[in-house]
Formats: C-alpha cells, sequence, structure tokens
C-alpha cells in the first residue's frame, strides 16, 4: 500500500526538500558566507525590516483575533433573519489573493479611496494611509478575518452550553461568562488562528507588493535584493530564516492546541 | 432584559461594520470597473468599456490561469488522494512526518519557495520559461488543501470495516480503492477541488517570481495593472477575477454547510480549513 504514496514523495523530493537544501546552501554561498543567515539580526537594514515585519503580523493577529470573537461567537449564538447572509458575506473573501486585497486597501484608503472622500467630505484633512504599514495591517487584517471567524464558530459550535448554564446559575454576569467560560473554551482555536494569522502576515508579498515598493518589511525586502540588487545569497538566505520562523511559530502553535495548523496565503 | 437586548444591538452593529469593511470595498471596485470616469463618480456614466480594454490587452492570462488551475488540479488529484488514503489507513508515525512535510509549502512564505524552485532549476531553460514551471508550484502549494481535505472527510468514516467487509466478499485492492473508498470520499475531493482550483487561480506569491513574460498568468496581469493603469482599468480586471472566483467560493460555501452524516465513527474530527 505503501508505494501509492511514491509519486507525491518523488514530486515533494524533486521540487521541494531538493530545492529548500539548495536554497540553503546558496544562502551561504554570497560575499558575506555563511554569516548572511546571522546579518537579520547584525545587519541595521534588515534587522529594522525584521522588527516592523513582526511589529505589522503581531497588530495584525491581535486585532483579527478582537474582531473575530466578538463577531464569530456573537454569528453562532444568534440565529436571526439574515444570519446565513452575513456569514457568507463575511467569509467571500476567504480566497482573494494579496494583490487583490491590496487593491481593495486602496478602494478604501488610496488617493481616490472612500476613506479619504469621507474625511475630506466631513471637513477634515483628506485620509490617505494606503501606501504605509498602516495600509498593510488593514490588508492583513481583511485578509485573516474571514477564515478566523470560521474557526472562531467552529470552535463556538462545540462550546458545552452547560458550562454557561452552570455559570449563570452560580450568578454570574454576563462579562464572568465571557472571560471565565466563552474565552477559555475558545483558547485552542485562538491560538491556532493566531498563530495562521501571525505567520501569513509575517510571510505574505502580494498585498505588500500592490501597495508600495516602499513598505519595509521583510518579504519585500527579500523581493528588492533579489531583482533590484540582484544579490541572490542574500534573498536565499533571508527567505530561509523567513520560512523557518513561519514554520516554527505553526510549530509551536500546534503543540500548544494540539490541532492542525497552516498558513494559507 | 434591556441590557440583553442592548448587547444584541452592539454586537449586530459590529458585525454588520465588519461585513461593510469586507464588501464595500468589493462593491466599489465593481463600480469603479463599470464607470467611464471614477474620480468623476458615477454621473459620468456606466460603461462596459474598461471591461473590453482587459480582455483584450490580458485575456491570454485569464486562460493561461484557467489552463493552469484545471492542470494542477489534475495533478493534485492524482498525487492527493492516494496519499491521503494511504496515511488514514497506516496511521503510524511514519504517516505523521509524510503529513507535517507535505503541510510545509503552506507553512513556508511562497516566496521562499519560489527562490529555492528558481535556485534548483532555473538553469534548465525550458523548463524554466515553460507554463510548468508554474504549475510545479501551484502544485505544491495546493496539494496539502486537498490531502486535508480528503483525509478530514476519510477521518470520520470507519474505511477498515468497510474494506475488510468488501474484501471478505472478494473485492480485490483495485475494486476496493475505486468502489469504496473513491466514493466514500467524494464529498472531500469535491471540496478539495474547488479550493485547489480557486487557489491556484489566484495564486501571486510564487508566481511573480516563477513567471516569464511569456507565461503571465491572471494575478500577474492584475498586479501589473494595479501598478501601471488607472484605476478604472484595475477595477474591472478584477471584476473578471471575481466572476471566476466568486461561483467557486459559493460552491465551496455550499458543500461545506450540510454535513450529512454516513457511516461515522464514534470521534468527531474537527474541521481544518
Amino acid at each position: 500500500m505503501i508505494y501509492l504514496l511514491l509519486p507525491a514523495a518523488a514530486f515533494f523530493g524533486a521540487f521541494f526538500l531538493l530545492p529548500m537544501c539548495r536554497l540553503f546552501l546558496v544562502g551561504g554561498s554570497g560575499t558575506r558566507g555563511w554569516s548572511a543567515y546571522t546579518a537579520i539580526l547584525t545587519d541595521p537594514v534588515y534587522f529594522n525590516a525584521l522588527l516592523a515585519t513582526l511589529g505589522v503580523a503581531a497588530a495584525t493577529t491581535v486585532a483579527t483575533l478582537l474582531i473575530s470573537a466578538i463577531a464569530g461567537v456573537f454569528l453562532q449564538r444568534h440565529r436571526f433573519p439574515g444570519n446565513a447572509l452575513l456569514v457568507s458575506m463575511l467569509t467571500l473573501p476567504l480566497a482573494f489573493p494579496g494583490v487583490v486585497i491590496g487593491f481593495m486597501v486602496i478602494m478604501l484608503a488610496g488617493r481616490q479611496g472612500l476613506i479619504g472622500a469621507l474625511t475630506q467630505a466631513l471637513g477634515g484633512d483628506k485620509w490617505v494611509f494606503a501606501y504605509s504599514l498602516g495600509g498593510l495591517f488593514m490588508g492583513y487584517v481583511y485578509f485573516s478575518v474571514p477564515r478566523t471567524i470560521l474557526t472562531v464558530m467552529s470552535a463556538t459550535e462545540k462550546l458545552d452550553h452547560r458550562l454557561e448554564e452552570a455559570a449563570r446559575s452560580l450568578g454570574a454576569s454576563t462579562w464572568r461568562v465571557v472571560l471565565d467560560v466563552i474565552l477559555p473554551g475558545l483558547k485552542p482555536a485562538f491560538i491556532s488562528a493566531g498563530a495562521i494569522c501571525f505567520a501569513t502576515a509575517v510571510g505574505a508579498f502580494g498585498t505588500a507588493f500592490t501597495l508600495a515598493a516602499r513598505i519595509n518589511v521583510l518579504p519585500m525586502v527579500i523581493y528588492t535584493e533579489f531583482t533590484l540588487s540582484a544579490n541572490i545569497a542574500m534573498a536565499a538566505a533571508l527567505s530561509f530564516v523567513l520560512g523557518a520562523v513561519t514554520w516554527l511559530v505553526l510549530a509551536l502553535a500546534r503543540t500548544a492546541a494540539g490541532s492542525t495548523v497552516a498558513a494559507a496565503g | 432584559m434591556r441590557s440583553h437586548k442592548m448587547l444584541f444591538g452592539l454586537q449586530l452593529g459590529f458585525t454588520l461594520a465588519v461585513c461593510a469593511f469586507l464588501i464595500v470595498p468589493v462593491v466599489l471596485s465593481i463600480l469603479a470597473g463599470l464607470t467611464s470616469n471614477y474620480f468623476v463618480g458615477l454621473e459620468s456614466g456606466l460603461t462596459l468599456r474598461w471591461v473590453f480594454e482587459v480582455w483584450d490587452g490580458y485575456r491570454d492570462t485569464i486562460f493561461r490561469s484557467i489552463g493552469i488551475s484545471l492542470a494542477c488540479l489534475l495533478v493534485t488529484l492524482v498525487l492527493g488522494v492516494p496519499t491521503a488514503y494511504v496515511l488514514t489507513r497506516s496511521g503510524s508515525r511514519l504517516s505523521r512526518v509524510v503529513e507535517e512535510l507535505l503541510m510545509l509549502p503552506i507553512a513556508v512564505p511562497g516566496l521562499a519557495t519560489a527562490l529555492a524552485l528558481i535556485s534548483a532549476y532555473g538553469g534548465m531553460g525550458s523548463f524554466r520559461t515553460s507554463w510548468t514551471f508554474i504549475l510545479v508550484g501551484h502544485v505544491l502549494f495546493t496539494l496539502p488543501f486537498m490531502v486535508r481535505s480528503v483525509l478530514a472527510v476519510l477521518a470520520s468514516i470507519d474505511l477498515k470495516t468497510l474494506e475488510e467487509g468488501a474484501a471478505s466478499l472478494g473485492a480485490g485492492f483495485r475494486q476496493r480503492f475505486f468502489d469504496i473508498v473513491l466514493p466514500n470520499c467524494r464529498n472531500g475531493i469535491l471540496a478539495g477541488s474547488l479550493m485547489v482550483v480557486t487557489l491556484s487561480i489566484g495564486e501571486f506569491n510564487l508566481t511573480w517570481l516563477l513567471h516569464t513574460p511569456l507565461t503571465k498568468t491572471l494575478p500577474v496581469g492584475l498586479a501589473d495593472a494595479y501598478a501601471s493603469l488607472r484605476l478604472e482599468i484595475g477595477s474591472a480586471y478584477t471584476l473578471i477575477f471575481l466572476l471566476m472566483i466568486v461561483p467557486l467560493l459559493l460552491a465551496l460555501q455550499a458543500i461545506a454547510r450540510p454535513r450529512r452524516k454516513r457511516f461515522i465513527r464514534d470521534d468527531p474530527v474537527p474541521e481544518s480549513t
């Protein structure tokens, strides 16, 4: 039976494992030698990009979890006319690619965007923040909210109602029930969804690419090293480190949450 | 009771705001793609001019993306379904390792995978410049989704008993695989297929580095249009993309909803999306 695995194993070995080993070797073949792998910490340019990347990813994760927790629990707990429509609208952007999401951010916060037009109409300055870290943050939240809401909803469905009823009958207020019963019950879902969110935001490229080449996050730095500077060794080393970071985040979350966790997009 | 009503209202308001955040830009982009001059507004009139302009300029990217996504589907079916079957049946330590490895391409950023492919095969000119180079990247990225989708269904049915029953009646392996296994994981295959095609059509992170000027896909064309053409054309292009991808997404939602119970084992397996 195991021979059924052979085609997939051959494909995977030839087109993923082998190229990854090659990437690792290329990373050490540049002018910096193997120290290219530590340059991300020692070279201020790369280190600052790393900090910006991790910062945006962390902010995205917190915002996405907050938004999805409120909306997801609400949609799962309350059945009202239009509920199904809301859910399907909220999960529609699920598989939008990063480039398209970048364009959605431009429609909202770009030079001809809605937010700029509204703030101007209200007599204020024209708000345009699409082409900065703020726009990137907005794009990543846009990308992550649909899938996180789905995760929160299916985790809420599995919560034991009786625990909440018990807490209420013992006199707990709504807030206490939320803090002491619902949130701890959803913790595994938060950990795995949060990790996916974080890893995707660290590694995503399309959104940043659409918004501006000037946004200094790691995937953009890697791309510039590769194309403009033709510094292939540095690009290889940085992307290898980036891949290791996202893999590690997901692996840690999987150990903590005990379920399959993987990034998408 | 009043505070309950208020809480409900607040949560509903919040959820509607999130919904607006996700949907309003989509609507704006559709409108912009159909408006003569978005800067002037809807008063400038509706037109299909931009859609036709995109069709003339970028038709090839649309057909190439459809072609690649179907080829990708075929390869992921051939590679993924048997893999999911073996992973379910063996259930050993080895299968945990295999599963872990297979998921790597979605844990690792597409940029890294693309650079790895280029560093290994960039020198093979005819392969590097053909559309199959992009196909390889898409298969790497979408295979985990097919495997997981089929795995989720297979894990929820008692395949071992079914197969033993068939085997005791004299069915050989080939017959069991095609008459028992495949029909039972039909829904998983369908969901996986829709996911694979949707993701392949929209894939950008890998494709941007893997493509050549002669092998541009739809998202690559989109990035081009966003960067260099007027907003209306970018929007019209996005509109065409949405027309292709939204039916797939709606179909995915539709098959995810009804969960028919069949030959179900005791422990439910959490859905993994």
